[in-house]
């Protein structure tokens, strides 16, 4: 392993200028003459809108112009799309109600966006936004999951039920026969808290527009700008794909909520050609909470079935999920696909059977947040194993082993083929970094101080490196999500590498850069990695679903291929010596079995100056792309075990101990993976202990800023023991497994088994505050609350 | 308008500004210092920390007016030419740092710990002083360790303030 190649802890490329404060994300960028936009927002959850009077607004200070959903519609603009069709288990398709930018005759939630003011300052369109008359017909609402479809109240027309869709997965009657013949059936309800992505930079847009030209730009705060060129220029209408750039530039931080197209990107770069002026619109944390696509809001029944000897034989599982006022991008998939094929986890279970109601809501759109289904499967499979371990009276750890996959490949019921992985390996030493063993005494420790000391597991599975594009268009979505690269090798040597993957903290700059050090043998600091703007990289599928290493990193891999291929045939123009004959290793082309060598800066020279061959023979230049499309998702897995201390007088939690033991096949850069596993697991023992979106019954959120929403701080979390196992990813040629979004996986199960294990009963909701926690002590030591 | 003249990493300004200008907005629009940054309305994420004076403040909670006459540095003023504080060294080293955007704000806010707590920090102080600063990235782990190895080294390098 050289310094700088493939399992080297280099130190980030990228952070020179974040540290300095040269980083450039959105709204660090200013064009001349610029102009800001406002969003008027609705107030209410649910009303029509009988008319709206923006006269007075108009006359302001500093007013350029005010736009309502009718000045949309008289340019044609379209709606927003949801990219991913369901079909529900009668085969009638999703109901998908109309999503304007700006909307038309009704609002269906708090935030939801009524008008727009584009001023000389912020200030100036704030002000004018206040004098907008709008005379709304207010509604009843509905926010509650599970009331959704019980209520007269009515989202959109094409749903009277408010139902999306009502969609199943697996084997019912072969799940049924599990059933009736198991000797134990253990049983769970399940809420799976609704959450705000919270990114630390707010969204953020800023549209252009040239006369000279016709050509729009965008740069917007995006996961994945080609397809949010895509989108607004195939659905919504802007303009040509090729007369619109969106530059997405550094970007603070998505965890998915920057994958999808919003309302006020859209409004922003449309509106750049009607004002004739650069419109620059940024977020506020209020509007961030309003409007962003939250996370989860699953509510679940699930039941598994168990023989005499504690082996698993069957699951099923019932979930509805809210898919808030309107289908984000991708938010069909999230409670489906990205779901219930994750409900095996990393177990050996014959029949599952698993039905989801996707439901609408006066809330905010519910879309894909870090793990995006995955968690959701990941809590409902380790919170049943965890009690049916209990139920059982086996050891929560053995339970699992006793039920793991062993034999890989692995077909589960639920659609995926698992290509390898070693449990057990993970499990154990999990177990030894964790000193289980010595649990009993820490307990009896603890005990002794008047404390309450549990333990808890979570065998988490994760299905990455999305996706093979003819399996998901199987399942109705509406793209391929292959990866994209292009390697331009420079006449000295020097490389550019072009990727549609998009980096938002994960270190692409410098993990990317290693792969091309490795596989060419040139220093890392010729080697520049380029992302995110249209008008450089050709296309890409973006960054979400730990796909830009088992995927993005696929194609620069394919694509370097091809240009020590083409280097080989230079250098043996060069070296007067048959193709076959030329071998390139450490940096260098030549001659097999001689001294005779070209380094790699000489072919590429050679490449270029075209003097040694003939152009008719060989084209001149250096340069390659590749497309690469797995053949199957990756499978990360691991065990994290969760210790737990809690205090009965006041209910605060403390994680005494947190270990992650992850499989994520061959890492690249180690330093950047335990990172992202920290990271992750901060928002899942966020969302176990202190993160929860709360609507009230008007539909207004009650937790709509940092001081309503308890994001965690550096003292609500412990330092973390990472341990890895590896077992390489057989789907592609790197055999990267992938690593974003574990730890948001694992960490809820695992904080909340050990929080029951603690308290000695099961009935504990997420966040589990120290004031739900101490009312359940309570309920367990009922002589104490007297 | 008000006029308002402060000293900004070591340069002197001045500049007339709507009275409800913040701080925050006359470094990132009038004088184009995007470095600091805004990540809440709240005065709760710490995205905009600077120093005012020496100490650290939030600078979405003053006035440009309130700064008047005061000496700020902001995470453009701290590393001495092409050399790094120790402290930005420490979050590069250390991998405190993910999509950069809590970063600047997470950097004030650690030599304004080590100004006032000193250069021996446990986990603990440094967590519990980390309390006005918000990450969504790292899980706090590296910055733990970089505001710590940070300290050391300001220790043993101390650098003076480019505003100073």
């Amino acid at each position: 392993m050289s310094a700088t190649g493939i399992g080297a802890p280099v130190r980030r490329k990228e952070d020179q200028r974040f540290v300095t404060g040269q980083g450039r994300y959105v709204d660090d960028f200013n064009r001349p003459g610029q102009a800001y936009a406002y969003f008027l927002r609705s107030p209410h959850a649910h009303a029509t809108i009988r008319s709206i009077d923006t006269g007075p607004a108009r006359t302001m200070p500093g007013v350029v112009a005010v736009f309502t959903g009718d000045d949309l519609a008289a340019d044609k603009i379209g709606g927003l799309i949801c990219g991913w069709m369901i079909h529900s288990k009668d085969g009638s398709p999703m109901k998908a109600g109309p999503h304007p930018a700006l909307a038309q005759g009704k609002v269906r939630y708090v935030g939801d966006h009524v008008a727009v003011v584009i001023a000389e300052t912020l200030a100036q369109a704030k002000d004018a936004a206040e004098a907008i008359e709008v005379d709304y017909d207010v509604l009843p609402a509905v926010v509650n999951t599970s009331e959704a479809t019980k209520t007269p109240v009515q989202v959109h027309e094409v749903s009277p039920d408010n139902s999306v869709f009502n969609w199943h997965l697996g084997n019912k009657d072969e799940t049924e026969a599990a059933f009736a013949r198991a000797k134990h059936v253990t049983k769970i309800d399940l809420v799976n808290n609704r959450l705000v992505p919270n990114a630390l930079e707010p969204r953020a847009a800023l549209g252009e527009y040239d006369f000279g030209t016709d050509n729009y730009t965008l740069y917007t705060t995006s996961q994945n700008p080609h397809v949010a060129r895509l989108v607004l220029s195939a659905f919504v209408g802007i303009a040509p794909e090729n007369k619109l750039r969106v530059i997405a530039p550094d970007v603070g931080g998505g965890f998915g909520s920057k994958i999808f197209i919003y309302a006020e990107e859209t409004v922003c770069v449309w509106a750049a050609k009607k004002v004739k002026r650069p419109v620059k619109w940024t977020a506020d944390r209020s509007e961030a909470f309003l409007s962003d696509a939250h996370g989860r809001d699953h509510v679940t029944h699930a039941e598994m079935a168990t023989d005499e000897n504690g082996k698993i034989l069957g699951l099923r599982v019932h979930t509805i999920a809210n898919l808030g006022a309107y289908l984000s991008t991708f938010s069909s998939s999230v409670p489906t696909y990205l779901y219930a094929p994750l409900l095996s986890g990393q177990y050996d279970i014959p029949a599952i059977y698993c039905e989801v109601d996707a439901v609408y809501t006066n809330t905010a759109p519910v879309d894909a947040y870090r793990g995006a289904g995955r968690p959701e499967a990941t809590f409902v499979v380790e919170r049943l194993v965890e009690r049916a371990a209990r139920e059982l009276g086996q050891d929560p750890a053995e339970f699992r082993r006793k039920n793991y996959i062993t034999q890989f490949p692995h077909q589960t019921p639920v659609i995926m083929t698992y290509d390898t992985g070693d449990y057990g390996a993970s499990l154990d030493k999990a177990l030894e970094l964790a000193d289980y063993k010595n649990f009993g005494a820490r307990k009896q420790e603890s005990a002794r101080r008047g404390k309450l000391r549990g333990i808890g597991f979570s065998s988490y599975i994760e299905a990455c490196g999305i996706a093979p594009s003819q399996a998901v268009g199987s399942l109705g979505a509406g793209v391929g999500l292959w990866e994209s690269a292009e390697v331009r090798v420079n006449p000295t040597g020097s490389v550019e590498v072009l990727t549609g993957s998009h980096s938002h903290g994960q270190g692409h700059e410098t993990t990317f850069a290693q792969l091309v050090s490795d596989r060419l043998g040139i220093p890392i600091d010729q080697v520049s990695i380029v992302h995110g703007d249209t008008d450089k990289v050709q296309f890409g599928m973006g960054t979400y679903g730990s796909r830009s290493g088992a995927v993005g990193m696929s194609a620069i891999a394919k694509a370097l291929d091809k240009v020590i291929a083409k280097g080989k045939k230079v250098a043996a123009h060069v070296l007067e010596a048959s193709e076959g004959d030329i071998e390139f290793k450490d940096g260098k082309f030549g001659i097999a079995g001689t001294d005779r060598t070209l380094g790699f800066g000489d072919v590429a020279l050679q490449a270029y100056i075209a003097h040694k061959f003939s152009g008719q023979d060989l084209e001149p230049g250096l340069k390659e792309g590749a497309f690469y499309d797995p053949t199957n998702f990756t499978f990360p897995a691991g065990v994290h075990i969760c210790e737990v201390e809690i205090d009965p007088d006041t209910g605060v939690t403390k994680i005494e101990r947190w270990t992650a033991v992850d499989d994520f096949g061959v890492i690249i850069n180690p330093m950047i993976v335990e990172g992202q596993v920290h990271g992750g697991i901060a928002q899942g023992v966020g969302q176990a202990l202190l993160e929860g979106a709360v609507y009230d019954q008007s539909g207004q959120l009650v937790t709509a800023s940092f001081n309503d929403y308890c994001m965690p701080r550096a003292m609500d979390l412990p330092s973390f023991q990472i341990g890895m196992t590896v077992t390489p990813c057989t789907s592609n040629p790197l055999g990267i497994k992938g690593c974003g979004e574990a730890g948001a996986i694992a960490a809820p199960p695992a904080v909340i088994n050990a929080i029951t294990d603690a308290l000695g009963h099961e009935d504990i909701a997420m966040p589990a505050t120290p004031q739900a926690v101490w009312r359940a002590v309570q309920k367990r030591m009922p002589v104490a609350a007297e | 308008m008000t006029t308002v003249s402060l000293t900004v990493n070591g340069q002197p300004v001045t500049a007339d500004v709507d009275p409800r200008t913040l701080l925050i907005q006359f470094l990132r629009e009038n004088l184009r210092l995007t470095g600091t940054h805004v990540g809440c309305d709240t005065s709760q994420c710490g995205a905009c920390v600077v120093h005012l004076n020496d100490q650290a403040i939030k600078a979405c909670t003053i006035l440009a007016v309130q700064a008047d006459s005061a000496t700020v540095t902001t995470i453009e003023g701290i590393a001495q030419g092409s050399e790094l504080h120790p402290m930005q060294a420490a979050f590069r080293e250390h991998h405190g740092l993910q999509c950069g955007f809590c970063t600047p704000g997470m950097v004030m806010s650690a030599i304004d710990i080590v100004n006032r707590k000193g250069q021996a920090l446990d986990e603990q102080t440094i967590r519990d002083e980390l309390e006005g600063n918000l990450c969504r990235c790292t899980g706090y782990h590296n910055i733990v360790k970089a505001v710590a190895a940070g300290a050391q080294a300001m220790a043993q390098k101390p650098l003076p303030q480019a505003a100073e």
